[in-house]
């Protein structure tokens, strides 16, 4: 009886244990309202944001809708890999980014769907990604999911194996 | 015959779910392909147009940071940077910094308004690929005496741990302890 309760409960601990490890990784943790506020990567609602492997087998499969990517961050970053198809429409960090990504997006029909990454540095540290997720709001874009990248391209989309293209 | 009580035999097992857990998210990382090997030459015009070139170096412990204006870690562990050349600097420390800003100007003004007393020049794609693909910032290497990378750090990094091992790096590292002084 004392080594079935033993297993028991240390099965249970080792479950919980590892559920709530992995859980934390695979999404950004809710922040104080400082850390929320807009021009933070926090603000941005959990609900627009896909992961590496999802957009990773949606680009890969045949026969369904691909999104419009865009890098949003670094133009030096995007020079030296980029997901494969995707387009350069920063930094969002700057005004001048914004207007380009603007001008970028005009003639794109509003419901199209759209995914936006940046992966510079840290999420929570990301000066490009909400900004660029504003303007989109902004512009009247209403299917845009954006790429969460926990610590950057190389370790969360590189590192893993996902192909990338190299150039301007 | 040992006995484990259920909490002792919980309390392992929860250990053991933290670590497994955390080993399969995003922070897992991979070993460095440059590590142990020379690190890769270069030449470039720093910021204040002097010619900076990587090999000039050999025999001194190179610090080489990757960064960008945009990059809020970066300007974080900069001044320590600063700190570390001007500490280490007559132990035979150079601190390098590469931006991999698109613009020139914003790096010229952060390098004024940090202070920063080491060579900074500007990286591009081809510097990035060269060192394995630079695709996030911060990224340090240390570069031992004899021009092998020691040691290479992404992202945001505890700063005591670069600072340990480049002391270890240093000429005339003393190790202190029971039996030495």
């Amino acid at each position: 009886m004392n080594r079935r309760l033993m297993m028991r409960s240390g099965m249970t601990a080792f479950f919980v244990s590892f559920a709530f490890q992995f859980a934390q990784a695979q999404f950004p943790a809710s922040g104080t309202s400082a850390a929320t506020q807009a021009g933070s990567a926090l603000s941005i609602p959990q609900a627009q944001l896909i992961q590496p492997e999802v957009l990773n087998q949606l680009l890969r499969a045949t026969g369904t809708e691909k999104p419009l990517v865009l890098q949003v961050g670094s133009h030096v970053l995007y020079a030296e890999a980029h997901i494969p198809g995707s387009e350069y429409a920063g930094p969002g960090s700057q005004q001048a980014g914004l207007e380009a990504l603007k001008s970028r997006m005009t003639s794109v029909p509003r419901k199209d769907f759209i995914v936006i990454y940046c992966g510079c540095c840290p999420w929570n540290h990301c000066p490009n990604i909400a900004p660029a997720f504003t303007k989109l709001q902004e512009m009247g874009f209403t299917n845009v999911k954006v790429l969460y990248l926990a610590d950057n391209f190389g370790t969360n989309w590189v590192g893993k194996g996902y192909p990338v293209e190299r150039g301007r | 015959m040992r006995h484990f009580s259920p909490r002792r035999f919980a309390l392992l097992y929860s250990l053991l779910g933290m670590l497994v857990g955390a080993g399969m998210t995003p922070m897992a990382f991979a070993a460095s392909p440059l590590l142990h090997k020379r690190a890769p030459e270069f030449v470039r015009t720093d910021l204040n147009r002097k010619r900076m070139d990587l090999k000039t170096y050999r025999g001194k412990v190179v610090l080489l940071n990757f960064w960008a204006t945009w990059c809020a870690p970066c300007q974080i562990e900069m001044p320590s940077f600063v700190a570390w050349q001007k500490k280490y600097g007559p132990r035979g420390l150079q601190v390098i910094g590469i931006s991999m800003d698109d613009d020139p100007a914003s790096a010229r003004d952060l390098y004024r308004k940090l202070k920063l007393n080491y060579p900074v020049a500007m990286g591009d794609e081809k510097l990035g690929q060269l060192y394995g693909g630079i695709f996030g910032l911060p990224e340090t290497f240390l570069i031992d005496r004899h021009g092998r990378v020691s040691a290479e750090y992404q992202g945001e990094t505890d700063l005591k741990s670069i600072e340990t091992q480049l002391q270890t790096l240093l000429p005339n590292h003393r190790k202190i302890g029971p039996h030495y002084r």
